[in-house]
């Protein structure tokens, strides 16, 4: 549960996005793609769920990337070299089907981008020929675009400013590329993590092509194994737990209202902690 | 003519409500002499009977009598390892007490004439962690000489009642829990107004004076496989996974926000203090009108954190338990059910939930209800509620608890697909040994024949516990 690296991905004004190695041997030797871990940063901590993006099972560690949103990661991200979590455990949820598809796509959005990345690793090792597009609002809060080239057969970036690639968001590339094909290649899956606002869209578009379209999602958990039902969504007119049940689900099928309303019950708690635990740190 | 029954010290209802502090005080020494010297000392106590472990209750009592607490206490540690926690705990008026000679034959439940036994258990436990009585050690300490280790799992009532049976006796064991503190449904569940936490605390350390490892935040069946622990030198495993998956109505809107399992409502108060929020990091919704759905002990405690929680954000008391039945039918104890109600909770009998209804934002604000009637009773013995056409109403809400029943933990059994499971996820045991389908694994607790309480789950790891050191001792030879 240590910390062995810890780096800045990316920053700006108002985001940063960290990267931490974790110690963690027993996780690392299980973990597949897709999966993820729930921690917390102090015994007064809340768990939250954190998708594991890489390992080494080599030296025994896990790698996190996280954007600091709410009082936890940015706690977490205060957390430096040499210091331990209180609480580290997973590995959590299904992991992704791994297998050769043929064609697909692999859409990040965001830090979610970091989520893509060991899915596309794995499914370009599988034979895929993968087509990843990934967005960001801006160049300087764009991440793993090196580490992911190489595990892409083709790539393509997209930002809200322009600043790197084609101005724009990802669905604007995903309709293009999707159109194309009705012609040429034939995608059999679209693999998508983002914002939730970015997930919904993309998973309108794939239905359009009738494309099988597989998010991972981020509902809120607390004991994350299947305990709580903290984390339930609606997916085909089917309560299900994202912690044991996915996180992934057909994306055409989910009820993203209800997540995006149940996502956001505790907006105005975690304001006033914020306010009132990061001013006095 | 008889005497009457000691009334147990309590912690004033309008004061309790104000925090979460253990609302009975159990009994003075005078006070249990008084209760004690009230048994009849029958020639056949059927209350041994009425206990699921077969505590020798009469026994016990007559030490009391006699003022050798210790002597008491060894009495009840022969069949039960924690009188402290199930001396606050066991619904004594489903069992030992109701089959106490001064209950009426035809009772439901206990009378209140029926020895208090659970208070004396109670007063005896807490003896003996306060004069940190040592648990008698076993017979057979030669395990620790052929090095055997035991893995546990899940360190609720169920695994703490054999890891401590077995490290008594010489073996090694290591408990491994999910969760970052261990304790499980104890923890988690039942709030410490109910079960104090340094109670709970002093028997997990007893534990570990004894030799007894525990290991939290590790998912046996996610970073490890049944048979890599065997294949790490464990002898034997014994399961208590628990009973711990929240069940759902299943009725429109059950999703929206701030309808809580009473799982996650409880969970995020008593494991992560919500109620000390900004203290402790993990929120919790509160608003000006709770409904708790169910009749069960859990509904009981979810209405009564949630009355409380009411209380502490300055909100006025107003927490509504809605039930199908009626309260004779409530599978609740009957001592919290008045608990509850001295509180200023309000029991709605013969209600049925139909549909949640939410505001712009999503969180619930009110229940749509269809009034019951008792019919024929059903495969539970008691009279099924049937809906009364037309009997539509609706109650607002802002806060909803679904406390409907609990499911067996399946993160373990999902991916050991050689271990026999029932239609319900329940793990298969033979019933004589505890033994599952896999050579060397035991189970015990809610994993078996489904929730029950934490009495029965002592009950059955202490059975699992005697085959596994049997099993350890043909392993041997």
């Amino acid at each position: 549960m240590r910390i062995i690296k810890k780096e800045i991905l990316a920053q700006t004004q108002d985001v940063t996005i960290k990267r931490f190695e974790i110690l963690s041997p027993l996780i690392a030797r299980k973990v597949r793609p897709g999966q993820f871990v729930v921690l917390m940063v102090c015994e007064e901590g809340e768990r939250i769920p954190l998708t594991i993006v890489d390992k080494n099972s080599d030296i025994g560690t896990i790698t996190l990337i996280f954007q600091e949103v709410g009082l936890t990661t940015k706690l977490l991200g205060k957390m430096e070299v040499g210091d331990s979590l209180y609480a580290l455990a997973g590995p959590l949820g299904h992991a992704t089907e791994i297998k050769n598809f043929g064609n697909l796509i692999l859409v990040g959005g965001g830090v979610g981008i970091a989520e893509i990345y060991p899915v596309a690793k794995a499914l370009k090792e599988a034979g895929n020929h993968t087509t990843t597009i990934l967005g960001a609002r801006n160049n300087d809060l764009l991440i793993l675009e090196q580490e992911l080239k190489v595990f892409c057969d083709e790539l393509y970036i997209t930002t809200d400013d322009g600043s790197c690639g084609r101005k724009g968001f990802v669905t604007d590339i995903l309709q293009e590329v999707l159109s194309y094909s009705l012609s040429a290649i034939r995608y059999s899956l679209i693999y998508a993590v983002g914002p939730i606002p970015m997930m919904r869209r993309v998973c309108e578009v794939a239905s359009d092509f009738k494309v099988k379209t597989i998010v991972s999602l981020n509902p809120l958990m607390v004991d994350a194994t299947g305990m709580c039902g903290c984390c339930r969504v609606t997916v085909a007119g089917k309560t299900k737990f994202a912690c044991v049940d996915g996180p992934e689900f057909d994306g055409t099928q989910v009820n993203w209202d209800e997540l995006t309303k149940r996502n956001s019950v505790y907006l105005d708690k975690e304001k006033h902690i914020c306010n009132l635990k990061i001013s006095s740190v | 003519m008889k005497k009457e029954a000691v009334k147990v010290r309590e912690l004033n209802p309008s004061e309790r409500i104000k925090n979460f502090d253990e609302v009975v005080l159990g009994y003075t020494e005078e006070e249990a002499l008084i209760e004690a010297n009230r048994c009849l000392q029958c020639p056949n106590p059927i209350c041994q009977f009425g206990c699921p472990v077969g505590i020798n209750i009469k026994e016990f009592i007559s030490w009391i009598t006699k003022k050798d607490y210790r002597a008491a206490y060894f009495i009840l540690r022969e069949k039960n390892d924690f009188p402290s926690i199930c001396g606050r705990v066991c619904p004594a008026e489903y069992q030992c007490r109701r089959a106490c000679v001064l209950t009426k034959k035809t009772a439901s439940f206990a009378s209140e004439q029926a020895i208090n036994i659970h208070f004396l258990e109670r007063f005896v436990g807490d003896y003996g962690v306060k004069n940190n009585l040592e648990a008698p050690a076993g017979k057979d300490q030669k395990f620790v000489k052929f090095g055997f280790k035991v893995a546990v799992v899940g360190s609720g009532p169920a695994g703490l009642a054999c890891a401590g049976e077995l490290a008594r006796q010489g073996v090694k064991v290591d408990i491994f829990e999910s969760l970052h503190k261990p304790g499980g449904v104890l923890r988690y569940g039942i709030p410490p107004f109910r079960m104090p936490r340094d109670v709970l605390d002093y028997e997990i350390n007893e534990l570990k004076k004894l030799g007894v490892q525990l290991i939290p935040n590790f998912i046996v069946g996610k970073v490890k496989a049944l048979d890599e622990l065997f294949s790490e030198g464990y002898s034997a495993i014994f399961l208590g996974l628990g009973a711990g998956v929240p069940s759902f109505l299943e009725i429109k809107g059950e999703n929206l926000g701030n309808v809580y399992s009473a799982n996650e409502f409880l969970t995020r108060v008593n494991l992560m203090l919500a109620d000390k929020f900004p203290q402790f990091h993990t929120p919790i919704n509160i608003g000006k009108q709770v409904l708790v759905v169910g009749g069960g002990n859990t509904a009981l405690d979810a209405a009564r954190a949630a009355l409380r929680l009411q209380i502490i954000n300055g909100f006025s008391p107003n927490t509504t338990i809605l039930y199908r039945r009626t309260e004779v039918e409530m599978p609740a104890r009957r001592l919290e059910i008045e608990h509850a109600k001295e509180e200023g909770i309000k029991i709605e009998f013969l209600v049925q939930p139909v549909e949640f209804i939410g505001d712009e934002e999503g969180k619930v604000q009110k229940l749509r209800c269809l009034r019951c009637r008792l019919g024929e009773p059903d495969e539970s013995g008691r009279r099924r509620p049937v809906a009364v056409e037309g009997s539509d109403f609706g109650i607002d809400c802002d806060i909803a608890i679904i406390a409907v029943g609990l499911q067996a933990n399946q993160v373990l059994t999902n991916v050991t697909s050689e271990l026999k499971t029932d239609k319900y996820k329940d793990v298969i045991v033979n019933p004589q040994t505890m033994e599952t389908s896999i050579k060397g694994v035991f189970a015990g607790g809610d994993i078996v024949g489904g929730e029950g309480t934490v009495i029965e789950a002592m009950g059955m790891a202490k059975k699992a516990a005697f085959s596994i050191i049997n099993y350890l001792k043909d392993e041997r030879t």
